[in-house]
């Protein structure tokens, strides 16, 4: 089974390369510490974690993207395609049933000319890659919902909080009610901004904290308490665009009416209309294209505009067969200062082997 | 063959298990000298006593070493992945009891909630250039429940003990870790959240679900649980 998958992902690679795409080898290898900057300790409990008596701490590669986008902001020149394929590990602490070591087959563009054109490049390849299975499609954009963050009448405080939980559904939600009152205050808090002066008995100060940090903090919570709760048609803007779950075509309709409301929403509507038009010219039939606004919300947290997933019709247990999107940020992030608009997709040839096989 | 029982090789824990079997009439006792880590079964047939590290006993119930085990159910639970397909509690033993809580330094009158400390933590990372640290031997179940609790931007360092000193010591701005009391946390001013615990950890007596039973062994643990009332 792993020899076959081996020589299924060889075949889809050879087929990226026919698309214009340089092979790369990344090492299984990586430094513990990028990713744990970039994801935060959430990811020890999804990667294997070794160390090297040298090197420090390292992780088993659980996805191809952070080095491939750190080799390119090293030493590569934009435009630049690339392919690799290869394993990937996952531990399943939580789903012992499923694959904690799985074959990838990548394809990532560097390009900051068209992003729309990048975007419908990287998910007509990937669909053409699955060609012959029966897929269902689905669409998202972060752009999207981070331009309604960025956009709606709160205070920057607020809006930062969201921002930095745009990727947390749960903990998302959980602010949008704090902000709204419907979830009220909680005791310790009323009675801490209660008082005259909540410094006065702090007492001992230990630890790397300082007192003016609890002070600051102090002050941002007597400043959000001042702000009041957020308006109802705020909230309601961010859930009708969360809502948004029909064919690309009726979702853009659909957002173009919210922006009314909302004009910020405007240029990512446009990006929106852009990439569905290059899809379009691609042979993408747009028409029957899903769109979901929160799809893509769940997973690692660096895609940032255009999402996608696609998912066997006939076997909907499975996990999608490929996944990809935009993470402009991420290239940010990795490339000390510099940036370089990328987009880019994997495809599991395990699964697509479990489609032919039956199993 | 035999049912093997595990238990706490040494200190208050082995007392008061041998305490909680001798009401049921079953009397467990140390072989030999204080050193020796067999032990001795009376008053039922076909059990035998072995005398384990606390902390060694989740794993030999997985594998299947030993039957019944009796040990904190924070270590079963942090030390077994999936542990309730492993094991089944077969009765809570109403000792041992600790909370595994998360404390942060009692100056931070801020911090209540583990929404604060979210918030907290992303202050702190914005300052400082690191992640806040939070100091546990605990990992999993600390990095689950943060998880759940939607706290960001923390992160774990393994402290195997004298935890609650990391703070004035700086190597870590909070701790997660067992207290029963709170008076150690205190002296080190530090405060617990008010959240739910981590985990509300006691002594329980665990079946392994995986541990081989020839029929004779099946009726002897029958038996037993009949004395002990499960």
């Amino acid at each position: 089974m792993k020899l076959a998958a081996r020589t299924k992902a060889a075949a889809l690679g050879a087929r990226l390369i026919e698309a214009g795409a340089v092979p790369v080898d990344p090492a299984i290898l990586q430094p513990a510490e990028t990713l744990l900057d970039l994801y935060g300790e959430d990811i020890r409990a999804r990667a294997y974690v070794t160390s090297d008596p040298g090197r420090g701490e390292m992780m088993l590669r659980p996805d191809f993207t952070v080095p491939v986008v750190q080799m390119h902001m090293a030493r590569g020149a934009s435009p630049a395609r690339y392919t690799y394929a290869g394993e990937v590990f996952r531990r399943q602490e939580d789903h012992p049933e499923r694959e904690s070591e799985f074959l990838q087959v990548g394809f990532e563009l560097f390009d900051g000319r068209d992003p729309a054109a990048a975007d419908a490049e990287v998910f007509s390849v990937l669909s053409a890659l699955l060609q012959g299975y029966r897929l269902r499609a689905v669409t998202g954009d972060i752009g999207i919902l981070m331009a309604v963050v960025q956009g709606i009448e709160i205070s920057d405080q607020r809006r930062a909080a969201l921002m930095r939980h745009l990727w947390r559904p749960r903990r998302f939600r959980a602010l949008l009610d704090r902000f709204s009152g419907k979830t009220p205050v909680p005791p310790s808090r009323a009675a801490l901004l209660a008082q005259a002066d909540p410094m006065a008995e702090i007492g001992t100060v230990t630890g790397l904290r300082t007192r003016s940090e609890i002070a600051a903090r102090v002050a941002a919570l007597q400043a959000d308490a001042a702000e009041g709760p957020m308006e109802q048609a705020q909230l309601a803007l961010i859930d009708a665009v969360l809502g948004v779950r029909e064919s690309c075509e009726f979702a853009l309709q659909h957002l173009r009416d919210i922006a009314v409301d909302l004009p910020s929403l405007g240029a990512a509507v446009d990006r929106f209309e852009a990439r569905l038009q290059a899809l379009a010219a691609r042979g993408v039939d747009v028409a029957s294209l899903e769109f979901e606004a929160s799809f893509g919300r769940t997973s690692m947290e660096y895609y940032d505009g255009f999402v996608f997933g696609l998912l066997s019709q006939d076997r909907p247990d499975l996990p999608p067969l490929a996944t990809g999107g935009r993470y402009d940020a991420l290239t940010q992030r990795l490339g000390q200062g510099r940036q370089v608009p990328a987009v880019g997709g994997i495809v599991r040839p395990d699964l697509l082997l479990a489609l032919e096989s039956g199993s | 063959m035999t049912v093997k029982l595990g238990v706490p090789s040494k200190g208050r824990l082995m007392e008061k298990t041998f305490d909680w079997f001798a009401t049921h009439g079953i009397t467990l006792a140390r072989a030999g000298s204080e050193r020796e880590y067999a032990g001795a079964v009376d008053g039922i047939e076909g059990v035998a006593l072995v005398l384990l590290s606390a902390g060694e006993i989740p794993r030999e119930l997985a594998s299947g070493r030993i039957h019944l085990g009796v040990t904190g159910s924070d270590l079963v639970q942090e030390k077994l992945v999936q542990w309730d397909q492993k094991v089944e509690p077969l009765a809570e033993l109403g000792f041992g009891h600790a909370d595994l809580i998360v404390a942060v330094p009692s100056a931070w009158v801020d911090v209540d909630t583990l929404d604060d400390l979210d918030a907290a933590a992303a202050a702190f990372r914005q300052r400082h250039g690191h992640r806040l640290r939070i100091a546990t031997k605990y990992h999993r179940l600390v990095r689950d429940y943060l998880r759940t609790g939607g706290v960001a931007d923390y992160r774990l360092v393994d402290s195997q003990g004298a935890t609650e000193g990391t703070v004035a010591n700086l190597t870590a701005e909070a701790v997660a870790d067992i207290t029963s009391t709170g008076e150690t946390l205190r002296a080190n001013h530090l405060k617990i959240l008010s959240e739910e615990p981590v985990l509300r950890s006691q002594a329980t007596l665990f079946r392994s679900r995986v541990a081989d039973l020839s029929e004779k062994d099946r009726r002897v643990l029958r038996g037993l649980c009949d004395r002990i009332e499960v």
